[in-house]
């Protein structure tokens, strides 16, 4: 057995190797274990950081670091510093800064923010059952008050489903990312509110602003999007494109022109998200929103959503549309998952303000006819243009000429607003984060027209603002 | 061991039998129950992708019951449900129209037992109501902001001992819209772990960097302090403008209590800025129930943001944010919900002042304190007795939120159906919101819970862990005897 000796075993199968392998794969292998060694016997080099400072520098450079403070310190005489306050209620007849005046400022257009049916109603909800809910949505806290809400709402916009949140912003902001997500595209609309801007903020998707209302300018990014697919098809075919709008914009007070943004729809297959904040409850023969004023089947909208507390007076928002694309937010919307739920009180608030839009539906003819009657009568204000549509019940006031620098415009329209108010009409300013806004609009007067008002109250109005214009900007 | 092997298998069976059934449906032999999209928008890319609804649709279903279930009165220590049916395995709920009545409620978030049809509280927000109805219809800079809220902010900077307060209409956007509003890029955050999903989304929102350090570990937060101070900004090496550390008082999901002390020491050893969340822990913690600052005897003016919410403790709906004096003037101008979110509703203000009132004592009765002191005998009385059965159980011995762990996911189902037939209603959670292998059912106490439904829900908690075999605790409590404490009474034995 001396032939199987060690030496034997191993030089063997080398000498087969020599003999069989060809040469290059030798050559290859020879290289390879010389590298190996090379790299076992050469020195490691330490990224430069971690070996470049002692502890004793570190020691002083975490002394002398200075941070900023928390907060930069606000002038006193900012603005948005001093709030007005309203004492009581802010009905038709408003207390602020204590003195008595008509209210043009607050979004309550149906107003139902004072009707004694909606408040009979909650109290006698209250006597039964308590003012809160109390749960984080998902456990205990879908009160049958909450399904009656979702029920009625649905049935209302002839919908399939419909979800409520607990809190107005936070519907489109939680809507977005729910079905956006990193490398979607979105389509949206520049004078969009902050609200939608934050939603798309939150889903990380590509960002596509086209100008305000210019379909050309949407069709044009939506062709540059086309031939991008061609070019890489698969990725196409996974990527997700929306159109985000708002029936009624909150920033410029027009429509968006929803019977060419269907058309656009089925012709480049992008799903659009409606925001219907100010429309709903306004706009439409019955109040059912921007739909029902073009006349368009309202499976066409892939998720309508709106808030609670413009026309319906009560806090939250909804979001409706078909089970299968409203199902999803129960599990994905943050802010549905991950907050409170709206207390039943306000759910039973919104419920009765539906039966009245339900069982009043010449509300809406009589909010529209004060609308353009007040729309006509600001119309010719010397300094002052009017922005909006006729019949849009919030309207804006900009300065026909802006003196230079916003701060300035600002502070003329401040002293237009406590003119009026000084006579008794309650405006205020519409506010922007400046910093924080996509695309500014322009300092303006928010004019907010309800059913309560009567025609002198409008007619009064509208000679104080000629009034306040004239002594303020000329 | 075996426990973490045993529910990795679980998982895989279910994934499984998933990918089986999905493949049922896709060749049309089982019948596909959810929502299809629109016969004309078929062509278009489909909104989810498949794989994304894969655990909706297979795991999730299964168990669907335990989660929204309907109620039809308050939640307060008992709670009436409805009953509800399903005859397709969970697709679809019928409601039989029977009511299930006083179930013993440990899911609710009511740690002081105020959603209940008190009568001080509810005659107060029903003369609110009539007087100022539902809605605001209007932001807090415009024309929303109502003497109510004026009032609700002095009362909120009282009970914290804080300079001053302002208060907001949700929980969850006021830290997603307050974040963005205090850093910005160029700043960094420092975030917990197992931070809330609210502060992950405003941390993000604001645009700085974000370094998350291990659950509640000091010696993780300072190393990456020192990190950040030294080497400055990530490529540029410029220095960082602000630090803030996101902390919470009490983690919903552990029941774990924040390490307060040591983290205020090394906030001021390295000059950075603390925003500490106490969506739970104010009400229920501290002698008083101002919240964790108290409880660990420190001065509020260290914490530099206090931000809590009103859900939980006060039983009515929104957030605050209380610090010094030019923090709050300076969220007033540039907060987004300030500008942009319409202000809190008045019956729920109405609500906030009664309670908070109760609480401080101001309402000339005992009421607020009798309140803290029974959550506080709750609490430890129940955790004591479930770690004497041999459960597991995570989180601070003081914290009224006590996760039991189940592991296994189909236990997450089972426990939640057999405690609803014992009329006790808990509430299970399993992934996403905690990590895959750790479901655990949540017990959340009440000082409105009297020591006999403690004692029956005990003792159903007992039944049930025996039978789906859920004690899996190796240490044994002795159940200690009516003597005088002695060092002997008591030892930790090995099974």
């Amino acid at each position: 057995w001396e032939s199987f000796l060690p030496s034997q075993v191993l030089v063997q199968p080398v000498q087969l190797i020599c003999l069989y392998a060809p040469a290059y794969h030798l050559i290859l292998e020879g290289i390879l274990i010389l590298w190996i060694i090379r790299l076992l016997f050469s020195k490691t080099y330490k990224l430069q950081e971690r070996s470049d400072l002692t502890p004793k520098e570190k020691e002083e450079l975490i002394e002398e670091w200075q941070p900023e403070p928390l907060v930069p310190p606000v002038p006193k005489d900012h603005p948005a510093l001093n709030y007005n306050v309203v004492s009581g209620p802010p009905t038709h007849i408003i207390t602020v800064n204590g003195k008595e005046c008509i209210n043009f400022a607050s979004f309550n257009f149906l107003g139902l923010l004072d009707n004694e049916k909606v408040k009979v109603t909650m109290i006698a909800f209250l006597i039964r059952k308590q003012v809160n809910y109390l749960r984080f949505l998902h456990f205990f806290s879908q009160i049958d008050v909450h399904l009656e809400l979702e029920e009625r709402l649905a049935k209302f916009m002839r919908t399939e489903e419909a979800i409520i949140y607990s809190y107005g912003f936070a519907t489109i902001a939680s809507a977005i990312p729910a079905y956006s997500k990193r490398g979607d595209i979105v389509f949206v609309d520049e004078a969009a509110c902050f609200a939608i801007q934050k939603g798309l903020q939150a889903s990380r998707s590509n960002i596509k602003l086209f100008k305000h209302n210019d379909m050309a300018d949407l069709e044009r990014l939506l062709k540059e999007q086309e031939t991008e697919d061609q070019k890489n098809p698969r990725k196409a075919r996974v990527t997700r494109r929306f159109i985000v709008v708002e029936g009624l914009y909150m920033n410029t007070g027009d429509v968006c022109p929803l019977p060419e943004l269907i058309k656009l729809k089925y012709k480049y297959k992008v799903r659009i998200f409606l925001e219907e904040s100010l429309s709903f409850g306004v706009l439409g023969e019955h109040g059912r929103g921007i739909t029902e004023h073009f006349g368009i089947n309202i499976d066409d909208i892939d998720l309508i959503s709106a808030n609670m507390e413009n026309s319906l007076a009560s806090i939250g928002g909804f979001c409706c549309g078909r089970s299968f694309i409203i199902d999803h937010q129960r599990l994905s919307g943050q802010g549905y998952c991950f907050s409170a739920s709206l207390p039943p009180l306000l759910a039973a608030a919104a419920i009765e303000a539906l039966n009245i839009m339900e069982d009043n539906p010449d509300i809406f003819q009589t909010l529209r006819a004060k609308c353009e009657r007040i729309h006509e009568l600001l119309q010719g204000i010397s300094g002052l243009k009017v922005v909006g549509e006729s019949f849009s019940p919030a309207l804006h006031l900009q300065l026909e000429e802006s003196c230079g620098s916003r701060e300035n415009d600002v502070k003329l329209l401040k002293r237009v607003v406590d003119y009026c108010m000084n006579s008794g009409i309650a405006l205020t300013q519409a506010r922007y984060l400046e910093k924080e806004e996509k695309c500014l609009p322009p300092p303006s007067i928010r004019v907010v027209v309800t059913v309560e008002q009567t025609e002198q109250e409008l007619d009064k109005a509208a000679s104080l603002l000629k009034e306040a214009a004239q002594s303020v900007l000329n | 061991m075996l426990v973490a092997v045993l529910t990795y298998v679980g998982y895989g069976v279910l994934t499984l039998f998933g990918y089986l059934r999905d493949f049922m449906r896709q060749w049309k032999i089982e019948k596909c129950q959810n929502a299809t999209e629109r016969e004309e928008q078929k062509d278009f890319v489909p909104l989810y992708q498949d794989f994304e609804n894969f655990y909706n649709r297979n795991l999730y279903m299964r168990i669907r019951d335990s989660w929204n279930r309907p109620i039809c009165s308050v939640p307060g220590a008992k709670v009436d449900m409805m009953e509800r049916v399903s005859h397709d395995y969970n697709w679809t709920f019928t409601y039989t129209g029977r009511v299930i009545k006083d179930i013993i409620n440990m899911g609710s978030y009511n740690y002081l037992g105020f959603a209940q049809k008190a009568g001080t509280c509810q005659e107060a927000a029903a003369k609110v109501l009539s007087q100022y109805g539902a809605g605001v219809c209007s932001t807090r800079q415009e024309m929303g902001n109502l003497d109510k809220h004026e009032e609700l902010e002095k009362l909120v900077a009282r009970f914290l001992g804080v300079e001053s307060a302002m208060a907001y209409g949700m929980g969850f956007a006021t830290n997603s819209m307050n974040i963005p509003a205090l850093v910005g890029k160029g700043c960094l955050i420092l975030s917990d772990e197992l931070n809330h999903a609210s502060l992950v989304l405003g941390a993000r929102l604001s645009g700085a960097t974000i370094r998350i350090f291990k659950h509640n570990n000091m010696q993780s937060l300072e190393k990456l302090l020192k990190d950040a101070i030294v080497h400055g900004q990530p490529r540029t090496r410029r220095p960082w403008k602000k630090i803030l550390i996101l902390v919470e008082g009490i983690y919903s999901m552990e029941g774990s209590i924040v390490r307060l002390p040591e983290v205020i020491a090394l906030k001021k050893k390295y000059k950075s800025y603390l925003y500490l969340d106490e969506a739970h822990s104010i009400g229920a913690l501290g002698p008083s129930g101002r919240g964790v600052v108290e409880y660990f005897g420190l001065s509020p003016e260290d914490v530099d943001v206090m931000m809590g919410t009103f859900t939980k403790s006060f039983g009515a709906a929104g957030g605050y944010i209380g610090g010094k004096k030019e923090l709050i003037d300076y969220l007033r101008t540039y907060s987004h919900s300030a500008v942009y979110a319409t202000s809190l509703s008045p019956p729920v203000v109405e609500q906030i002042i009664t309670s908070m009132k109760c609480i401080m004592g101001e309402d000339g009765t005992n009421v607020g304190k009798a309140r803290v002191q029974q959550l506080a005998e709750n609490t430890r009385y129940f955790r004591r007795r479930l770690k004497e059965m041999g459960f597991i159980i995570y989180g601070n011995e003081d914290s009224p939120v006590v996760p039991l762990m189940l592991y296994m996911p189909a236990k997450i189902g089972a426990f939640g159906r057999e405690m609803l037939k014992r009329n006790i209603g808990v509430v299970v959670v399993g992934f996403p919101a905690t990590p895959i292998i750790e479901s655990r059912a949540r017990f959340c106490l009440s000082a409105a819970h009297t020591k006999e439904m403690l004692d029956t829900a005990l003792k159903e908690i007992n039944e049930v862990g025996d039978l789906l075999q859920l004690k899996y605790s190796r240490h044994r409590l002795v159940p200690l005897l009516d003597r005088p404490f002695d060092e002997t009474t008591y030892e930790e034995t090995e099974d």
